[in-house]
Formats: C-alpha cells, sequence, structure tokens
C-alpha cells in the first residue's frame, strides 16, 4: 500500500542541539507506528514536525507523496486538516479561559468548516464521539479531570477528521485506570475513522499494546524498526534489549529470573551537541568494537548496528 | 521485628471548600530488613502519609490522630524537636524531585556534608571524605572530582543518586521513598532500584517506597498496600497480592495495565469513573460508585467496611470466585 506519510533523512537541528538526526521511516493509512526512546532522544520533536509545527533542517515529510517540509502557511492550509496533534499536558494544552465548545470548535472556526448542522451541534457531536457530556458544552478545562481534559483534546484534534494523528506522550500524565480508558478510546476511534497514528510514548508496554509497528530512537535517530511482534518478541539492537529488560515485571515471583536478564547500561546518554563518533550507542553498549567507533552503521533491514543480537544470545 | 508501626493514622486538612481526608484510617507495619510498597493513584494519600511519618506536615495546617511508632517512639505526638533529631538520622527520606531537596547553590559534597555533621561531630575533612565513599557507594563516577559539582550539573539519575547518598549519610534504620524513580527512564530506574535493594540488604534498613506503578512495588516490595482515597483496601505480601489480589479495586488496576509478560489482550479493561474528591469520599467503601460488583447479592457496599486486610464487603469464598485470571 502507498504509505499516508514518508519521512526520509529528516533533520531538525537547534543551535548545536542536533535534536532529529536523519531519519526514515513510513506510516501507512489506518496504521499506528509507535515510537519510543528515552528522555531527549527526539520523539517530541519529531512528532512536531510530522505534524508540521516545525520546519525540518533537511529531509522529506512527504503527505501522500507531497513534500510538505517547506510549504508556506498558506500552502500548508489543506494538510492542516489531516494532520492533527494531541499533547501529553492535558493541563497546559487548553487554554483555561475558553470554554470547551469553544476550544474543540476553534479548528472548525479556522478552517471554515462548514457545519450543516450548526457549529454547536459539531461540537457535541465530536464530544459525545470522545465520551464525553454534550452537555458540558460550556464548561471550563479547570472543571474537568485529567482524563476528561485529555478526552477534550483528542475532540479538538479529531474535528477536521485527520487522517494522521500525533499523539505525544498522550496517557503519560494519567493514573492506570483512567489511561485505560484513553487507550480504549484511541483504539475505537482508530476502528470508525480509519485514523492512523504516530504514538510517541516512553512506556513501552502502552506502545507494544497499541501499535503495529513500533520505532525505537537513540540520540535523534532510530535504532531499530520492525512490526510490534517480532520487535517485541526478538530485539536486535542492543539498545533495545537493554530498554526491555529494564521494565519492570508487575510479578514479583518473576522478579530475580528478570533481574538476572536485565542489561544495566553504564553511564548517561550523551549530548545531542556532539553525538559520538560511528556508532552513537557505542559509549553505553555492551558489544562495541573498534568498528563501531569508526563507522556509523546504516538503518538496513530495520535495524541499525554492526553486529545485531542474535535470538537468545545473552549479554556477558 | 516491627521497626515502623503506622496505627489507625487520620490526617485531614481544613480548606475553604471543606475538611480534605487525605489519610482517614490507615494502619501498616514495616520490619528491619523489609519493604513495604504503598501503591496508589494520584491523589490517595500516599505523600501525605510519609510526611506524617516524617514529622514534616504543618502542626497547625493539619488534624492528626493515630499513632507513629518509631522503634516503639511515638512521634505522631512527640515534641517536634525530637523528631528533628530523629530525622535524617534515624529516619530519612528521598523525594520524586531531587532538585526540591538539594541547594542549587551549594555543592553535592557540601550538602552531604551538613547533613552528616548535623548528627556526627567529626571534622570537615573526614566528612568530605565521607561524602566521597557515599558518592561511590550509589555508583556516581569519579566521586572525589564530581563531589564539587552542583546538582545542575547532574543529570536527573546522576542526582537522584546523589540525593540518596544525602539520605544515606547517616546511615538511616527507616527509608522513605516516594516515587523516587517516577521521572526517570526506566533504563535509570533499574538502577536506582537496585541500588536501594542492596543498600537494604547491607545495612537490614526497613524500607517504605511510595509509587503509582505497580511494576516498580512488584520489583522491590515485600509487603504491598494498596491505598484508594486515603485509606488501604487491600494489605498483604506482594505475590499474593498480585498473584491472588482480592480486592476488586486492585482487580482494576491490574485489568487496566497492559504488560510485557503477557500476550496482547485485544482490549484494555479499564475501571469506570474517576478517583473521588477526598473532600466529598463516598460513604462506606470509597469505592462502590466505581465499582462492578457493588450491592451483589444485596450486599451493602454503601456502609462502613468491617477492618481487615481486605477492605470489601464481599464474602472471602465470593471474592476468590470473583478474581479476574490475570
Ligand atoms: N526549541 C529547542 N531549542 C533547543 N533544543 C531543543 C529544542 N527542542 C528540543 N531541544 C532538544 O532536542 C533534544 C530532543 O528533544 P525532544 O523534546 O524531542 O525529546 P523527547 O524525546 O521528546 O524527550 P522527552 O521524553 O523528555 O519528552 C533534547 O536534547 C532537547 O533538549
Ligand atoms: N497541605 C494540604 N492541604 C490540603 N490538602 C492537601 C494538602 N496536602 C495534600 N492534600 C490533599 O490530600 C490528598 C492526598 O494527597 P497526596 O498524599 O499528595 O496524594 P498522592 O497519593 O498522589 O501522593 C489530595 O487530595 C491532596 O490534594
Ligand atoms: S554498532 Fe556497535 S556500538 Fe552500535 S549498537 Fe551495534 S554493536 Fe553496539
Ligand atoms: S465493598 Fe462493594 S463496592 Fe466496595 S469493593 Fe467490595 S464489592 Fe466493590
Ligand atoms: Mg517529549
Ligand atoms: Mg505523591
Amino acid at each position: 500500500m502507498e504509505p499516508l506519510l514518508r519521512v526520509t533523512g529528516l533533520k531538525k537541528h537547534f543551535r548545536g542541539v542536533r535534536a532529529v538526526d536523519g531519519l526514515d521511516f513510513t506510516i501507512a493509512p489506518g496504521e499506528t507506528l509507535g515510537l519510543v526512546g528515552e528522555s531527549g532522544c527526539g520523539k517530541t520533536t519529531t512528532g512536531r514536525l510530522v505534524a508540521r509545527l516545525l520546519e525540518p533542517t533537511d529531509g522529506r515529510i512527504e503527505f501522500e507523496g507531497t513534500d510538505i517540509g517547506h510549504l508556506s502557511t498558506r500552502r500548508l492550509r489543506p494538510y492542516r486538516r489531516d494532520l492533527a496533534m494531541i499533547f501529553q499536558d492535558p493541563y497546559s494544552s487548553l487554554n483555561p479561559r475558553h470554554t470547551v465548545g469553544t476550544i474543540v470548535a476553534a479548528p472548525l472556526r479556522i478552517q471554515k468548516e462548514p457545519t450543516p448542522h450548526g457549529l454547536r451541534r459539531a461540537v457535541q457531536d465530536l464530544l459525545e464521539l470522545v465520551g464525553l457530556n454534550p452537555e458540558h458544552y460550556n464548561r471550563y478545562p479547570h472543571e474537568f479531570s485529567g482524563g476528561q481534559r485529555q478526552r477534550i483534546g483528542i475532540a479538538r484534534a479529531l474535528a477536521l477528521r485527520p487522517r494522521l494523528v500525533v499523539a505525544d506522550e498522550p496517557v503519560s500524565a494519567l493514573d492506570v485506570s483512567i489511561q485505560a480508558q484513553v487507550v480504549n478510546l484511541l483504539d475505537d476511534l482508530q476502528t470508525e475513522l480509519n485514523l492512523a497514528y504516530l504514538f510517541i510514548a516512553h512506556d513501552l508496554s502502552v506502545v507494544r499494546h497499541i501499535s503495529d509497528r513500533v520505532a525505537v530512537m537513540y540520540l535523534g535517530r532510530i535504532v531499530e524498526i520492525a512490526d510490534r511482534d517480532t520487535l517485541y518478541a526478538n530485539p536486535r539492537h542492543p539498545y533495545t534489549v537493554a530498554l526491555m529488560s529494564a521494565v519492570p515485571v508487575p510479578d514479583p515471583g518473576r522478579r530475580d529470573r528478570a533481574r538476572r536478564g536485565r542489561v544495566l547500561l553504564r553511564g548517561d546518554v550523551p549530548s545531542p551537541v556532539d553525538p559520538p563518533s560511528g556508532c552513537r550507542f557505542r559509549t553505553r553498549c555492551w558489544k562495541a568494537r573498534d568498528l563501531c567507533a569508526e563507522k556509523e552503521p546504516p538503518l538496513a533491514d530495520g535495524v541499525a548496528c554492526h553486529f545485531p543480537v542474535e535470538v537468545n544470545e545473552r549479554p556477558e | 521485628m516491627t521497626f515502623l508501626d503506622v496505627r489507625d493514622l487520620h490526617v485531614h486538612f481544613p480548606t475553604d471548600d471543606g475538611v480534605v481526608k487525605a489519610v482517614d484510617g490507615l494502619s501498616f507495619t514495616v520490619h528491619r530488613g523489609r519493604t513495604l510498597g504503598i501503591v496508589g493513584e494520584s491523589g490517595s494519600g500516599k505523600s501525605v502519609t510519609s510526611l506524617s511519618v516524617m514529622g514534616l506536615h504543618r502542626r497547625s495546617a493539619v488534624r492528626l490522630s493515630g499513632e507513629v511508632l518509631l522503634d516503639g517512639t511515638e512521634l505522631l505526638h512527640a515534641d517536634p524537636e525530637e523528631v528533628r533529631r530523629l530525622r535524617g538520622r534515624t529516619m530519612a527520606m528521598i523525594f520524586q524531585d531531587p532538585l526540591s531537596a538539594m541547594h542549587p547553590l551549594y555543592t553535592v559534597g557540601r550538602q552531604i556534608v551538613e547533613a552528616y555533621r548535623v548528627h556526627n561531630p567529626v571534622s570537615r575533612k573526614a566528612a568530605r571524605a565521607h561524602a566521597i565513599d557515599l558518592l561511590a557507594r550509589v555508583g556516581i563516577p569519579h566521586p572525589a572530582k564530581r563531589v564539587d559539582d552542583y546538582p545542575h550539573q547532574f543529570s536527573g539519575g546522576m542526582r537522584q543518586r546523589a540525593m540518596i547518598a544525602m539520605a544515606l549519610a547517616n546511615d538511616p534504620q527507616l527509608l522513605i521513598a516516594d516515587e523516587p524513580t517516577t521521572a526517570l527512564d526506566v533504563t535509570v530506574q533499574a538502577q536506582i532500584l537496585d541500588l536501594i535493594r542492596d543498600l537494604q540488604e547491607e545495612f537490614h534498613t526497613a524500607v517504605v517506597l511510595i509509587t503509582h506503578d505497580l511494576g516498580v512495588v512488584a520489583e522491590i516490595a515485600d509487603d504491598i498496600l494498596v491505598m484508594y482515597a486515603g485509606r488501604a483496601v487491600e494489605y498483604g505480601a506482594a505475590e499474593t497480592v498480585f498473584r491472588k489480589p482480592e480486592h476488586p479495586y486492585t482487580w482494576g488496576l491490574l485489568g487496566s495495565m497492559p504488560r510485557l509478560d503477557r500476550a496482547v489482550r485485544d482490549r484494555l479493561q479499564p475501571i469506570k469513573g474517576t478517583p473521588p474528591s477526598l473532600i466529598r469520599v463516598p460513604p462506606g467503601c470509597a469505592f462502590h460508585p466505581r465499582c462492578p460488583y457493588n450491592g451483589r447479592g444485596g450486599i451493602p457496599c454503601a456502609t462502613e467496611v468491617p477492618s481487615g486486610t481486605i477492605a470489601c464487603h464481599l464474602p472471602h469464598p465470593e471474592r476468590v470466585r470473583l478474581a479476574p485470571t490475570l
């Protein structure tokens, strides 16, 4: 299938900070690509590039074949309806002085979207779609709980019936019981509206639950990308292995086993101002050899590593 | 041997909107060398509990009742001076945000030195050597050099380690860790949990680890207390709480959570609704407006739940029968 989104060689540098430093990936219509990685690796920057809230330093962002990376505000306008974004923080992403009605209606107003049954009705339909009471139209964000606020943000994102939604840590700030409600909602909406998601999170369990494919980022680069089941059953990049082994197992009876299998990384993530030569992960990798400092491993066959981890290989 | 014994703790805050019943009849014990995990969603009263044990509430702003016995000494109503002497020496605390516990304008080393010298009349030089030693023990590389860094020169994980070093300066016998890894990446979290576990084994410390993350308590706790709306709803050995949970709220938490150690499920099983305001806590079982078993077989869920380790009106055999396979 022709991808909805194709990203090639994507870069974003902020005055020397190489936040995103050469990404390649695609997203098919109706598909969810999960994006994981540690704090500061460039996930949010990637999401904001794809939603075109940022302009890339280099590379292409093709939406249905058109490079939208450098389009002017005017030329970008038709794509604005296809691309939407949901933010992590349901508190700061909603204007506290606006009613829910005003907030959700904003994209409809800005795009001058025709609403056959009136704007109010359109907004109330959206509120209903995300499981909020349509009567709450005139309330303010502070009158809602965190989970409900996140639903308001989702309603706003869906107002123009986008085809690709960038969800940046949409459930990270929520309690588990509420997180599950919102994850299920995103699932249902995807089926109902044939949405594609770029789902950004640092929680590997949530990402596994929701994604069709998953990309793992480290220091501005994708180090591994594969379909969900393959990646989780058989991680091949040493960093993916370490990341997965660090996830706490909610089963006290198995913690000793989990601990023994754990790959503890040494040191800290290097600065994105001056990433290590060759493979960026080499300063913390237990498999690093001389070649790793000399030559940057390309992303080939879904993994960017000179010596990918074999099935059942154990780190020494 | 019981080292910390909390009995029927109530912590109420009078506010303009009404009385916030942040903790409302909580009891638990922790032995030397053991870890109690307190798990609950945000606003369930976890931090208020830890601050009560540490004697860190402003007494004029809060109504406290019950008992907090540390090695037999009652602290809740004790002379604040006495509690202060115990704090930092017999008991210490680590927080979610290390920056809130560290002074930005003093070097990390100086802060550890001060924490140590408050309780130990030693020379600066000896205290500094102790600080370097502590930093080494919590895994800070090149401790003799990094001891002179300021907190902002450390990464998040290193700051968390430094705060642990500070808390350990006087070999406390009780360590309370309130969301110690919540702000950290999983790789760093694994290191910090390992560190807490190793230090505990070495010094036989009693540890209370507070978190909203069921995975984290499962990693480290011997016993688990599940909190909801200021009370314990389930309290037991960690293995039992995870393998054979008996309270519908615990079932709800576990059902909400996607887990890597299970096959992918089609859908998560969320708990309906949201946690209550602690100003208007539902009567009887506070969970009843959200519980799928509310009123089942005519049980009086809106009336006071008899005390016990599982705070639920359902009879034990019924709970065993209804427990979902997780
Ligand atoms: N506007 C900016 N100016 C300068 N540096 C920036 C800017 N935005 C992001 N960065 C830097 O770019 C890198 C990637 O940041 P980004 O926010 O994309 O990370 P992230 O993966 O989303 O992290 P987190 O998990 O903490 O949200 C970081 O080093 C960050 O400090
Ligand atoms: N000083 C205070 N005054 C009034 N209410 C408070 C105060 N401290 C905490 N609370 C309330 O007590 C409840 C429990 O808070 P807390 O223990 O911080 O929850 P958590 O379980 O997330 O740590 C919350 O409703 C909180 O708003
Ligand atoms: S290329 Fe070398 S350093 Fe990089 S991940 Fe692979 S083995 Fe490790
Ligand atoms: S007492 Fe009733 S409402 Fe409360 S948990 Fe038990 S069954 Fe549910
Ligand atoms: Mg981010
Ligand atoms: Mg708290």
